[in-house]
């Protein structure tokens, strides 16, 4: 712990304020009386913490009533401060006027818990369409999940710009292309947007509730379909919030796959996405050549771990699959025909003035805006803010293997492109060490269930950023509450935002270069 | 430019076969589907994909055969931006709530005859988020399905050979 965290719990401690939590393991933790949450908040934001998750837990089952959790980051320090809440008391003191990054995440405990978050600026529902019965709280303990919900008449009111020759164009849910659906309403002078609304949630099926009760071995499948495309970091990240909370650790020789596949598909992304960047700038040859090599990766993940997305392939307590005989060899020659390849590409992709002209300047998100909006992964470092959960949280093996982010400035959609090819670069050199290295031995332990009570908290770096787990292990030794936080529910802001005074022709650029889940955000 | 040609020369032609290592998994539903494909269809169709309520890992592998190696469209599948101009829905996901008037009306839109094919085990049965107060629990809760395709996910070549087979082509 620094000095920083460590003279503020003092000081909290010494008023009385905060007693440390033993129940919740893998950061820091502590309770504070409901009335301080958001004090310490203030407190925090001061101190220059990041808010990264906010959420509640219905604790009825131990015999409590609701609590609501916080989880902070300062440089390598990871704090959650949780508030009981009284039975039958719903309200709490809301965080979003000192972090703005609990904006959205409030509106959703509001609307999926029906906890109030008192002093909350707006607190229209989130995930919950106008169409659901106002009192249906899903995440509830007393709300049966297998019922079907009538549907109302509902109205959700979007914020409206008016003015002379101010229109409003309605995007989706559903779009033209291969992608997930999500509606989107610019208002728009001329070409010029003024603002832009999104609308999510259209993918909500549930996820955090079907976590409970689910046998464990069933629930790491459950967390790798959270969002398919970085389904491997999803399912690192569930089995490490699990281990923290059951005191197991998996073999070195597990931890060390399981970041070759983190790294993997961090690179098969990125290519796919470099190229549908080009595409969106109508440089068609770019998105062949890159999906030809996101293709070839996808092939050798098939011949080597078994599936092509590298699903199912962790386990709690170790990965279940090992390397085959030529492993080694195979990700070594695959990594030596794709590396002079990229390069080719990349060189093509930066000396093409018509690319260039289309992603410079294009989709700027400002660092000041960023660093207040608590963005993550490629979209945070292309926006000068260094944050990597494989340097703030250094689980093993990358206490070994550093990672070597690049942070950019500029934010426009050019950055974000440029960082995901050094981070293309970077992962080789890291899968390359790694295997160097790669010790012998078991793949997996035998897995225990955590004691009743105990809960976990991992952050995870995907490729779209830092994942964040935990897992509550409920009286009977089931998951009691499972709280998922993509990337994508911090960096949605970031694309409305970056939006402004872009013309409308350049949404499907802009939006391509964050490119975030859907459903990790809707759950 | 001459980087550019250079390295479309070099690439030269990646498409490859479908070879039939990897056989689809497919349920035929609907009766209709053989003769009204062969009738009506010849041999383009055009696609509309929805996902309703999908992990996104099935689009990965539906964009994926739209990439230069599978190369879809050489068997006349094409996908569009409009529902109007579709003759096939491909539909991902086990329809969520909040999708599922979406899908309705992006179907409604389609002019007939149409064909409906279900992707991955969500589309099939709600997958591993089974059936709730947020899910449907599968495509053909809400629309005639005439054809599932199975896996989590079907692989590119599965979900090629899965529509190929579902509307009878080879
Ligand atoms: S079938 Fe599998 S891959 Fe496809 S959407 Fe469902 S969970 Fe995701």
């Amino acid at each position: 712990m620094n000095e920083k965290i460590t003279n503020l719990l003092m000081y909290l401690i010494s008023k009385n304020a905060v007693t440390m939590d033993g129940s919740i393991n893998g950061a820091v933790a502590c309770s504070v009386r409901s009335t301080l949450f958001a004090q310490v908040a203030k407190l925090l934001k001061g101190a220059d913490f990041r808010l990264v998750a906010e959420w509640a837990a219905d604790e009825t089952f131990f015999d409590r009533g609701f609590a609501i959790y916080a989880a902070y980051n300062h440089e390598t320090d990871y704090l959650i401060v949780k508030s009981e809440l009284h039975f039958a008391d719903s309200a709490f003191p809301t965080i979003t006027k000192h972090f703005p990054s609990a904006y959205l995440l409030e509106r959703k405990i509001e609307s999926l818990m029906g906890l109030n978050p008192a002093g909350h600026p707006d607190l229209r529902p989130w995930i919950k369409h106008e169409d659901w019965p106002e009192d249906a709280y899903p995440l509830r303990k007393s709300f049966d999940a297998n019922i079907k919900l009538p549907r109302t008449d509902g109205k959700y009111k979007w914020i409206k710009a008016e003015g002379e020759g101010v229109f409003e164009i309605p995007v989706g849910p559903v779009h033209a292309g291969i992608i997930e659906p999500g509606h989107f309403r610019f208002q728009a002078v001329g070409e010029d947007i003024i603002n832009l609304e999104a609308r999510l949630g259209y993918v909500h099926k549930g996820i955090e509730k079907r976590f409970e009760g689910m046998p464990w071995q069933d629930a790491v499948k459950l967390a790798g379909r959270v969002s398919g495309d970085s389904t491997v970091a999803h399912t690192a990240a569930f089995c490490i919030a699990a281990e923290e909370a059951s005191g197991c650790t998996p073999p070195e020789r597990a931890q060390f796959l399981r970041a070759i596949m983190i790294e993997r598909e961090r690179i098969a992304n990125h290519l796919g996405d470099i190229g549908a960047i080009c595409n969106d700038t109508a440089f068609a040859l770019l998105n062949c050549q890159f999906s030809i090599l996101k293709e070839k990766m996808l092939r050798t993940n098939q011949a080597i771990f078994g599936h092509r997305l590298m699903m199912d392939k962790i386990i709690p307590c170790g990965v279940s699959v090992d390397l085959p005989a030529n492993g080694k060899e195979a990700i070594l020659k695959e990594i030596e025909e794709i590396v002079p390849e990229f390069e080719r590409l990349v060189r093509i992709y930066e000396d093409n003035p018509s690319v260039e002209d289309r992603v410079y300047g294009t989709g700027v998100l400002k660092p000041e805006i960023a660093k207040e909006l608590g963005v993550l992964g490629f979209v945070a470092r292309a926006s000068g803010q260094a944050t990597d959960a494989r340097k703030q949280r250094p689980y093993p093996p990358y206490d070994r293997f550093i990672s070597d982010i690049s942070v950019l400035s500029s934010g426009d959609v050019h950055a974000r492109a440029w960082v995901r090819i050094e981070e293309v670069r970077d992962s080789i050199r890291l899968i390359k060490e790694m295997l160097r290295e790669l010790p012998d031995g078991p793949i997996s332990l035998e897995w225990k269930k955590p004691l009743p009570g105990q809960s976990g908290f991992s952050a995870v770096e995907g490729w779209r950023g830092e994942i964040v787990y935990w897992v509550q292990c409920g009286p009977d030794g089931g998951i009691n509450r499972c709280m998922v936080r993509d990337p994508s529910s911090m960096n949605w802001p970031a694309v409305e935002l970056s939006i402004r005074g872009n013309i409308v022709p350049d949404f499907p650029l802009c939006n391509k270069s964050f490119n975030q889940s859907y459903s990790g955000h809707d759950l | 430019m001459l980087k550019i040609l250079y390295q479309i020369f070099r690439t030269g032609i990646v498409t490859e076969k479908l070879t039939p290592a990897e056989e689809a998994t497919v349920t035929i539903a609907g009766a209709n589907l053989e003769k009204e494909v062969e009738r009506r269809f010849k041999r383009s169709i055009a696609i509309r994909l929805v996902d309703s309520g999908s992990c996104n890992g099935c689009e990965v592998e539906i964009n994926a055969i739209n990439n230069p190696i599978y190369n879809c469209e050489r068997f006349g599948l094409s996908f569009t931006a409009s529902p109007r101009f579709a003759d096939m829905l491909l539909v991902t996901g086990p329809v969520s709530r909040n999708m599922e008037l979406a899908l309705k009306r992006t179907y409604e839109a389609m002019p007939s005859p149409k064909l409906v094919v279900a992707v991955g085990d969500c589309g099939y049965n709600g997958g591993i988020f089974g059936c709730s107060y947020a899910s449907l629990g599968g495509v053909g809760k809400l629309l005639p399905v005439d054809a599932y395709i199975h896996g989590c996910p079907p692989s590119p070549s599965q979900v090629l050979n899965g529509i190929l087979k579902a509307i009878k082509k080879i």
